[in-house]
């Protein structure tokens, strides 16, 4: 509560603020517990009652505590008209909870919505904010399923764009991965990295086709970027440059063959990859394939550490 | 100063009147009812509908909250006006039909008819307690509550508020709960609310004889003993 009010310090003593404020306190506890609302009140300076008000007059404030998943279910005219209440009886029968309420194990709320602004694909219904499309009756209990086991999970796996790439250093071979610094769930690249006077490290997704990536420093958009080895502190650096930008190209040998090559410009995403062999969205064997395959699908037909 | 026509007369008057103040200084009645001299305008009842503009410019604005402009010509009993004003009226009885106010003011303005379902609420939203409560008591123990269909007004979780001192000014204003008391179901004629009411004044801060509307109160009774 006291970091949630901190970090809220401009919105103080303002009654626009208000809204931020209770923005922040859903987001964190996932409803408006009274406690916090009678301290929001004291800090700010406004009533409770105005506060109470604003809480029940958006819907996106609950008073009461929200399951883990909130199921929001499109009732718009477009949605409304193509049989989207008995997706709503579907759901209430499935989690055996009304709209509006939540499940005894606190694992999902049903919400229904008037809008969600994408009516010719409806009927639309939205967990967690991942959108289904032209949903029936039948993919109520997929859609379930789905969410018990972890929908971002489904994502990647299904996704055969995006896959974890092991790299390493040019020079070295020493793996750039940093198994305890996680970014998308997986084990970040760990690079060096110098620009203007500064030098410090920089984390890259190791997922092809994610821009994650966190630095110590906040690079300024445009900047070109010298990298380096955290192992061999040698500098990475390719022969080729970038062909929209012209920036040089810093390349990484990938795990079983290949070479990715990512911009060094500071907010230009183009990268490339190639491949040798081995990852496993290229491999016409991959549906057959008798390899053991880690959590997330992995990828190459060698172990991936 | 600003001049103005109101129904044909012309007059000055300063900047920031409201339409109603000038009807009122004229002596033109505009009923109202949401509306108190001592508490900011709301414009939420729209019984103070009056015309401006002319021919297809003219509309319907709420005087209470609508302040005066150079030129402005103002009808404040055009066929228009009263036309919609009997129909906010109709509207009104059909909510809360039980109200002494609204029944009064429907003879005054000879609305015969019933058109609309009876609902016997005993709220017409018209925010009056909520503005004494916090303008007149400097309370602000209740206030409005949720949207659309399920908007009330009351304290935060229904529980007394602490800022509440039972002053009963949201009681005093309001025009459609004096009659809460017998209601319009004798089942329910005696909520007993009153008898359980233990006198404020009492054990809280004392406040003085304007910041309370408790006529006839017990501990008035008791200290005047």
């Amino acid at each position: 509560m006291e970091s949630t009010l901190k970090a809220d310090e401009k919105y103080r003593k303002n009654p626009d603020g208000i809204i931020s404020i209770l923005e922040n306190v859903q987001r964190k506890y996932g409803y408006l517990p009274k406690k916090v609302l009678e301290t929001v009140a004291n800090e700010t300076g406004s009533s409770l009652v105005d506060i109470y008000g604003i809480a029940t007059f958006y819907k996106y404030f609950s008073l009461k505590p929200r399951g883990e998943h909130l199921i929001s279910v499109c009732l718009g005219t477009a949605c409304h008209v193509r049989q989207a209440p008995l997706i709503v009886k579907e759901f209430e029968n499935q989690l055996k909870i009304r709209a509006g309420e939540t499940t005894v194990d606190k694992q999902f709320s049903l919400e229904t919505v008037n809008c969600l602004g994408a009516c010719a694909r409806g009927p639309i219904v939205v967990v967690d904010g991942h959108y289904f499309s032209n949903v029936n009756k039948a993919q109520v209990s997929q859609i379930l399923k789905k969410t018990r086991y972890g929908l971002d999970r489904i994502d990647i796996k299904k996704d055969e764009r995006i896959f974890p790439v092991k790299l390493r250093c040019t020079n070295c071979n020493h793996s750039l991965l940093d198994p305890n610094y996680l970014i998308d769930d997986y084990p970040s690249v760990r690079l060096t990295i110098s620009f203007g006077r500064k030098h410090g490290w920089l984390r890259l997704s190791s997922l092809w086709g994610s821009y994650n990536n966190e630095s110590e420093y906040d690079i300024p958009v445009d900047t070109i970027v010298n990298f380096f080895c955290p192992h061999c502190h040698d500098e990475l650096i390719g022969a080729s440059s970038c062909p929209s930008c012209n920036a040089p190209m810093i390349p990484m040998i990938i795990y079983g063959g290949g070479l990715v090559q990512i911009c060094s410009r500071r907010g230009c995403k183009n990268h490339m990859i190639d491949l040798i062999n081995g990852i496993c969205v290229n491999c016409e064997n991959r549906h057959t394939c008798s390899f053991i395959k880690p959590e997330g699908g992995v990828w190459y037909c060698e172990e991936y550490i | 100063m600003i001049t103005l026509q109101i129904n044909g007369l012309q007059v000055k008057v300063e900047k920031g009147t409201t339409l109603l103040e000038v009807a009122k200084f004229l002596g033109f009645p505009i009923p109202t009812l949401c509306h108190m001299e001592g508490l900011s305008p709301y414009g939420a009842c729209r019984l103070c509908v009056v015309e401006i503009g002319e021919r297809s410019n003219a509309k319907l604005v709420s005087s209470c909250t609508y302040l005066a402009e150079e030129g402005l010509k103002v009808r404040t009993a055009s066929a228009r006006v009263v036309k919609a004003r009997k129909m906010i009226i109709e509207l009104l009885l059909a909510s809360s039909p039980q109200s002494k106010t609204i029944q009064d003011l429907a003879a005054a303005y000879e609305i015969r008819q019933q058109r609309f379902k009876q609902e016997y609420e005993d709220c017409i939203l018209c925010g009056l307690c909520v503005r004494m409560c916090e303008e007149q008591m400097m309370a602000k123990a209740i206030g409005f509550r949720g949207r659309g269909e399920n908007r009330s007004i009351g304290t935060p979780f229904d529980v007394q508020a602490e800022a509440c001192r039972l002053c009963g000014g949201c009681m005093y204003v309001c025009p459609v709960c004096s009659l809460r008391c017998t209601y319009n179901e004798p089942e329910k004629a005696i909520c007993g609310a009153c008898t359980n009411l233990s006198p404020p004044c009492l054990d809280k801060e004392q406040f003085d004889d304007m910041m309370c509307y408790m006529d006839p109160c017990v501990a008035c009774e008791i200290t005047k003993d």
